[in-house]
């Protein structure tokens, strides 16, 4: 065995020891989404009995499909708002000279250190006397709080790359500073723009804190607070197939999103790392 | 089509520096002006200015009459070709080049009529679909060219368009500029750093220096009247050389000889201070050299010994370098050049100065030996040693030396 060929062994071998690793929980999951609710426990990887009624049974019950509808609902508006402002803040960031600057990425970077769960309690008390609490704004407003920071530094880099010259020229070609915008610069950052509504969704897809925090009812509950809350087929049954089965119906999506977009994602990540 | 006027025009940064000092320049409708300079001199800034990306701190600017300071650059009517072309990267060609129309809502059919007609011109019809990055360097700066030019606008400003194309091309494309701003006559601000782009180009070539416009003129007067060292030094290539000299009564006396100086200039110097007798720097042009063997007559200039320490054959002719006793020539102008030109680490040549000439093809000097030389002193340049003012210059009459029959000195070196 020459040594390239050990070398490239050595190699498979770390990668799947990852793969495994990352893949098994996943594939416990589905595994247990599609074993019947007696044979949950009984620890084997591959389903004795294999069926599709947790799937029916959470779709069939308003607590998941109220749920998901939540979801979605909350974390496009919150993404769309987040990316749309930070848009607007990066590309001033990126453009613009003005006082503060520095100031202002350092302190939107600390918002996006600053830990959310000392935030839940005052945020409860503050939403129940303002009437936010268990409605979507009460979770899209620190949802798009917390996803601005990032939005801003990936848009802003993103933003960077493009050159000034670009946006002269179409203001000597006849644009307005909005149109130069729109029509030139815009088109050009859309990888970026997609990669930052990808990052963005994600986070508020995946928030938990929040989400069961400062919901109480199907009104605005999100996924990750509903499934905390199965009840069992009966009180002495775990909802264990139901939870199984609501996880893999959320991740899947996501995954799917990440795989398709994940050559963006990692420019997105380490854009002006390197020069392009 | 519009003329553009400059009128005490400054631009000073936040910091206080001012990269356009005091600028008047008149550019007539349908000239094609070149500003030229070595890097930092203003040149780009004051383009910038007439574009409408850089404020104008103090003066007025007016394009076609009307004052533009507060416009926006999308009112003014002009057309910019960037250095590094600026083209939309997600566009066609066609895009490219329609953008500025479409913007202005001109009609498609009209936008196709008039890209096609660029692309025509710029020979560039079958690349009509293709991406910027997909086209060579040439192809994109024609693209550049073509979306200035499909606007039909008043004003062409050009911001060293050719410096990213290789020689070959650059030269190529030169001809081709050219060729379009006479043929669509239109108002062309054109900015350089290379003066043979500007000798070639230009109607007429504005020289600036630190922000302040050092001499406005048609290549011929830049090259033949300088109105002073750095303008002197600047126009030619290869560049004027500078000799230390002392004018005395009626002579300058050069470390290569002694040349008779014109009776008018002589007594402009008399009536001033000293008396006649002043320090010079004396510009000698490599071109106005030449073998003094190939010389049938020889009376008009200075004959002179010289050992020719390098000589670079150019097919055409010869470049020889020899080196002159005399005293380094100093001037802030001077070491300007020197330092724009990347000269400025160079050691200086031991005990005198180098001098570059050009002698014609038949000529047949080898390198490290003597030879004889023959300057012709009719296009002798001469200095203020201090103030680097052009002597010859001065009071708008240009004289040149001439030199007597007989004076003609030898020079042992």
């Amino acid at each position: 065995m020459s040594q390239h060929t050990r070398q490239l062994t050595g190699w498979w071998a770390i990668f799947l020891v990852v793969i495994v690793c990352s893949l098994v929980p996943v594939a416990w999951i589905v595994s247990l989404s599609l074993k019947t609710p007696a044979s949950a426990t009984d620890g084997s990887f591959i389903p004795h009995h294999w069926t599709l009624s947790n799937y029916s049974q959470i779709f069939s019950t308003g607590i998941f499909t109220d749920a998901l509808r939540n979801s979605i609902g909350i974390g496009l508006i919150s993404t769309a708002l987040a990316v749309i402002l930070a848009c607007a803040a990066a590309y001033a960031v990126a453009r613009l000279d003005f006082p503060g600057k520095r100031a202002f990425l350092a302190i939107s970077l600390a918002v996006a250190m600053f830990p959310q769960i000392s935030l839940v309690g005052p945020l409860y008390n503050l939403w129940r006397q303002i009437g936010l609490y268990d409605t979507w704004p009460g979770l899209i407003i620190p949802y798009m709080t917390f996803a601005l920071p990032l939005s801003i530094w990936v848009l802003s880099s993103f933003f960077r790359e493009i050159p000034w010259e670009l946006e002269q020229a179409a203001q000597v070609d006849g644009a307005t500073p909005f149109q130069a915008f729109t029509k030139v610069i815009a088109p050009l950052a859309i990888p970026g723009i997609v990669t930052t509504f990808i990052l963005v969704f994600i986070i508020c897809w995946n928030d938990f804190i929040f989400a069961i925090s400062l919901t109480s009812t199907t009104n605005a509950e999100t996924v990750p607070a509903a499934i905390a809350q199965f009840p069992g087929t009966s009180q002495f049954t775990q909802p264990i197939g139901d939870i199984a089965a609501a996880a893999v119906v959320v991740t899947v999506p996501v995954m799917v999103l990440v795989l398709l977009f994940q050559r963006r994602i990692v420019a997105g990540l380490t854009a002006g790392a390197v020069k392009g | 089509m519009a003329e553009i006027e400059f009128d005490d025009v400054t631009k000073r940064y936040a910091d206080g520096f001012e990269a356009v000092k005091h600028l008047d320049l008149d550019v007539p409708d349908g000239e094609l002006m070149i500003l030229v300079g070595p890097s930092g001199c203003g040149k780009s800034t004051a383009l910038r200015m007439v574009a409408g990306l850089e404020d104008i701190s103090d003066g007025e600017l007016k394009i076609g009459g009307q004052v533009v300071n507060e416009r926006a650059p999308k009112d003014r009517d002009i057309a910019m070709v960037f250095q590094n072309y600026a083209l939309y990267p997600h566009m066609t060609v066609r895009e490219n080049m329609g953008f500025a129309l479409k913007l202005a809502k001109t009609p498609q059919a009209e936008i196709d009529e008039k890209v096609s007609e660029a692309a025509r011109i710029l020979d560039l019809e079958q690349h009509l679909d293709r991406k910027p990055a997909n086209l060579s360097g040439g192809q994109r700066q024609r693209v550049a060219m073509g979306r200035a030019i499909v606007r039909n606008p008043s004003v062409f400003l050009m911001d060293e368009p050719l410096s990213n194309l290789d020689a070959k091309l650059r030269v190529q494309m030169r001809t081709e500029i050219s060729r379009i701003q006479q043929r669509l006559q239109t108002t062309t601000i054109y900015v350089t750093h290379d003066q043979t782009e500007a000798m070639t180009l230009g109607d007429r070539i504005a020289v600036m220096r630190a922000g302040v416009l050092q001499q406005v003129g048609p290549p011929s007067e830049l090259y033949g009247h300088p109105t002073n060292l750095f303008v002197a030094g600047f126009i030619g290539s290869p560049s004027m050389n500078f000799l230390g000299g002392e004018i005395t009564g009626e002579n300058v006396h050069l470390p290569i000889g002694d040349v008779r100086i014109p009776d008018e200039l002589r007594r402009r110097l008399e009536s001033g201070p000293g008396g006649g007798r002043r320090g010079v720097i004396a510009g000698l042009r490599p071109e106005h050299f030449e073998d003094a063997s190939l010389v049938a007559d020889r009376s008009r200039g200075l004959t002179f010994n010289a050992k020719i320490d390098v000589l670079e054959s150019m097919g055409s002719e010869f470049y020889a370098y020899f080196v002159v006793e005399s005293d380094q020539v100093s001037s802030r102008e001077l070491e300007e050049l020197a330092q724009d030109a990347g000269a400025a680490e160079l050691p200086t040549t031991a005990g005198g100065v180098q001098v570059t000439a050009r002698l014609a093809a038949e000529s047949r000097v080898r390198q490290g030996a003597d030879a004889e030389l023959w300057f012709d002193s009719n296009h002798l340049q001469l200095f203020d040693a201090e103030s680097g003012r052009s002597l010859l210059a001065s009071n708008g009459a240009r004289s040149s030396v001439e030199v007597p029959a007989g004076t003609s000195a030898q020079s042992s070196n």
